[in-house]
């Protein structure tokens, strides 16, 4: 699904040049839960930019889903996020003082889905993530927790290659952030592929496997150990 | 995303802060306010200048004293008084002059009317009957002035409805009443129908007297201020213009066409130049309404540019989440062009109500065209669009990870 082939990202800034990559490799398979994991400026962000068609890198090659991300324009970038990648950020960033459902439905718009099909889709989506009865509400009548299930949900609409996650937990409380690992987890196990950002490790442990980044170079690449207790739990709270 | 989904997020963004909607607009209402207003009363100032001189005849001529080439250096030799009665009356029986219908000499002057209780300085025209033909004019009571009044200089006045207010108060009938002209008594014998006095001149704020009486005994000259020629039809004016030119070239002994001491013109040299003086003044003031129009559109891309700057996360995420450059200038766009169109309409309907409290005020017909309409919309859409390209280019150029990472 991603094949990343010695990549590097250098900021030039007059006169300082930042090595953010330092020649990384790896491949993420289709159906993995990727965690990637490093302190600040370990160039995880980066890493996250880069996978997420935000930004090119300065050499070596990326490929998603058998497409090579090198040296496409602006709007091919545009594109490439919009049917390729569901990203689920920090902040959440839903549109503020716009229902639920009108924020799910936004990728539809630029992707161009026609108008009877969105609703039916975001309506899915929503009931997926257990907010079928908040659909109209706004961002600001809803829990943190609440929010980054909307920011779900927005993820899945265009059926992305792979659904991208930037310190998903990091603004919600441990118990809703609990809830919104176990979504992760589910997505996992119906097949989607998922990479995830983070620098809390107990968050971490929720992936199958954990990337570890720092200055710029993959350090530790190996299992993620609470993946198979999360999995009992929920089977043993069914 | 189609327009009307467009309209309506751009709308709900642009009420959600209504304040500064409010005044971002407000420059673009006051521009198209003041230019609809000032063309709207540009074009009533000229339908009022051209329906007064058309008034007046379209077929007529009129001869002055002095050339217009030279007239202030002959005005000091006293080119002033070259026309006298009897070129008057030798345009109208001169034989080679077939195209002249009616002549009507005279001469005026402002002057004192006085009567035992009140008194008004007003223009006293000394008239032959030909007068109320060449310049359509009506009488309302009593009889214009005859010629037997003109051949016997008899003492006798027709006035003009608003020295008949002033002097006796309104809807008073003083016809067989006295009337003092400058110091001397006249008998009034008739007055004028209202012709509407508006513009340059109040037409019906004029006293009449036989030609000869103004000469001799009011004002002690023998020369005419002017002479109006009725020309047989509309369409031998040319002809009329040049058989009177040259015909008082000869009388007055004049070889050289570039020496005449008079100046013939016709209403629509007239009219031509009334128009281009009113013409030249709605452009002016014009003008200066759309400076203010300028000024409006650049607060316009003011806010819009604030507008970018605070919703640059909002930005980065459409980005993030696949706008293309294109979607994310429209939406910008849409929003500017409706602050201006709707600003556009407010100052238009602004615009019209001034215009007409105004004409209403001092006078003047209200017109109000279909064109001016369709100017102010298509005006406000364009600085809509003008203004609010480089703020939408702004946003969509943001690169989304600085746009996300924006605070």
């Amino acid at each position: 699904m991603i094949q990343i082939t010695h990549l590097s990202k250098i900021y030039k800034n007059d006169e300082v040049t930042t090595v953010a990559l330092d020649d990384v490799s790896f491949n993420i398979k289709k159906g993995e839960f990727v965690a990637i994991m490093g302190p600040s400026g370990s160039g995880k962000s980066t890493l996250m930019h880069i996978i997420g068609a935000l930004d090119l890198p300065t050499s070596g090659k990326y490929i998603l889903d058998g497409q090579n991300i090198g040296n496409l324009k602006d709007d091919e970038l545009a594109d490439i996020r919009n049917k390729k990648i569901g990203f689920i950020f920090q902040a959440f960033n839903l549109l503020p003082r716009t229902s639920a459902i009108k924020n799910v439905i936004l990728p539809m718009i630029y992707g161009g889905i026609s108008k009877d099909k969105r609703e039916k889709v975001a309506a899915k989506y929503l009931k997926m993530v257990g907010l079928g009865d908040r659909m109209d509400h706004t961002p600001s009548q809803l829990s943190g927790g609440q929010q980054q299930r909307v920011a779900i949900a927005r993820s899945l609409v265009m059926d992305p290659a792979i659904i991208l996650a930037d310190e998903p937990t990091g603004n919600i409380a441990s118990a809703q952030a609990e809830e919104v690992m176990a979504i992760f987890q589910k997505l996992n196990e119906e097949g989607h592929t998922i990479v995830m950002i983070t620098h809390e490790p107990d968050i971490a442990e929720h992936a199958k496997r954990i990337i570890h980044v720092k200055d710029g170079k993959i350090v530790k690449d190996g299992n993620g150990h609470r993946q198979r207790k999360i999995n009992l739990n929920r089977k043993a709270k069914k | 995303m189609d327009i009307r989904e467009l309209i309506s997020e751009a709308v709900s963004t642009l009420t959600h802060n209504k304040l500064r909607t409010g005044l971002a607009t407000l420059g673009i209402v006051i521009g198209i306010g003041s230019v609809i207003a000032l063309v709207s009363l540009g074009q009533s100032s000229q339908a009022a200048v051209t329906s007064q001189i058309q008034s007046l005849g379209s077929n007529l001529l009129t001869v002055i004293p002095g050339a217009i080439s030279s007239g202030f250096v002959r005005g000091a030799a006293g080119g002033a008084t070259t026309l006298t009665y009897s070129d008057a009356l030798g345009i109208l029986t001169a034989p080679d002059i077939t195209t002249v219908k009616n002549v009507s000499p005279e001469v005026s002057r402002r002057t004192q009317v006085t009567t035992s209780k009140a008194n008004t300085n007003t223009q006293v025209i000394g008239a032959t009957p030909a007068y109320s033909e060449v310049r359509k004019m009506e009488i309302s009571q009593g009889s214009f002035i005859t010629s037997r009044d003109v051949a016997s200089m008899t003492k006798v006045a027709v006035l003009g409805p608003t020295v008949v207010t002033n002097l006796f108060g309104d809807g008073a009938n003083p016809i067989g009443e006295p009337v003092r002209i400058n110091g001397q008594s006249f008998r009034i014998i008739g007055i004028t129908a209202s012709k509407g006095g508006s513009g340059f001149q109040n037409q019906d704020d004029i006293v009449y007297v036989p030609l000869t009486t103004a000469q001799k005994q009011l004002f002690g000259v023998d020369y005419v201020t002017s002479i109006s020629v009725e020309a047989k039809s509309e369409d031998v004016m040319t002809q009329a213009q040049d058989e009177v030119g040259y015909y008082l070239l000869n009388k007055h002994k004049l070889s050289d066409p570039a020496l005449a001491d008079f100046t013939i013109f016709s209403q629509n040299d007239i009219l031509g130049a009334a128009s281009a003086i009113t013409g030249t003044f709605t452009a002016l003031l014009s003008g200066i309404a759309a400076i203010s129009l300028l000024v409006g559109g650049i607060g316009i891309m003011n806010i819009m540019l604030v507008t970018v700057t605070e919703r640059t996360r909002e930005i980065g995420l459409r980005k993030a989440l696949g706008a293309k450059k294109k979607s994310i200038i429209t939406q910008f766009l849409v929003e500017s062009i409706i602050l201006t169109v709707a600003g556009g309409v407010i100052g238009m309907i602004i615009g019209i109500a001034a215009s007409y409290l105004i004409s209403n005020l001092i006078n003047l017909p209200f017109t109000l065209s279909l064109q001016s309409i369709l100017v102010a919309i298509i005006v406000s859409g364009g600085i809509g669009i003008l203004f609010g390209w480089y703020p939408a280019r702004r946003a969509a150029n943001l690169q989304p990870i600085e746009a996300l990472r924006y605070e």
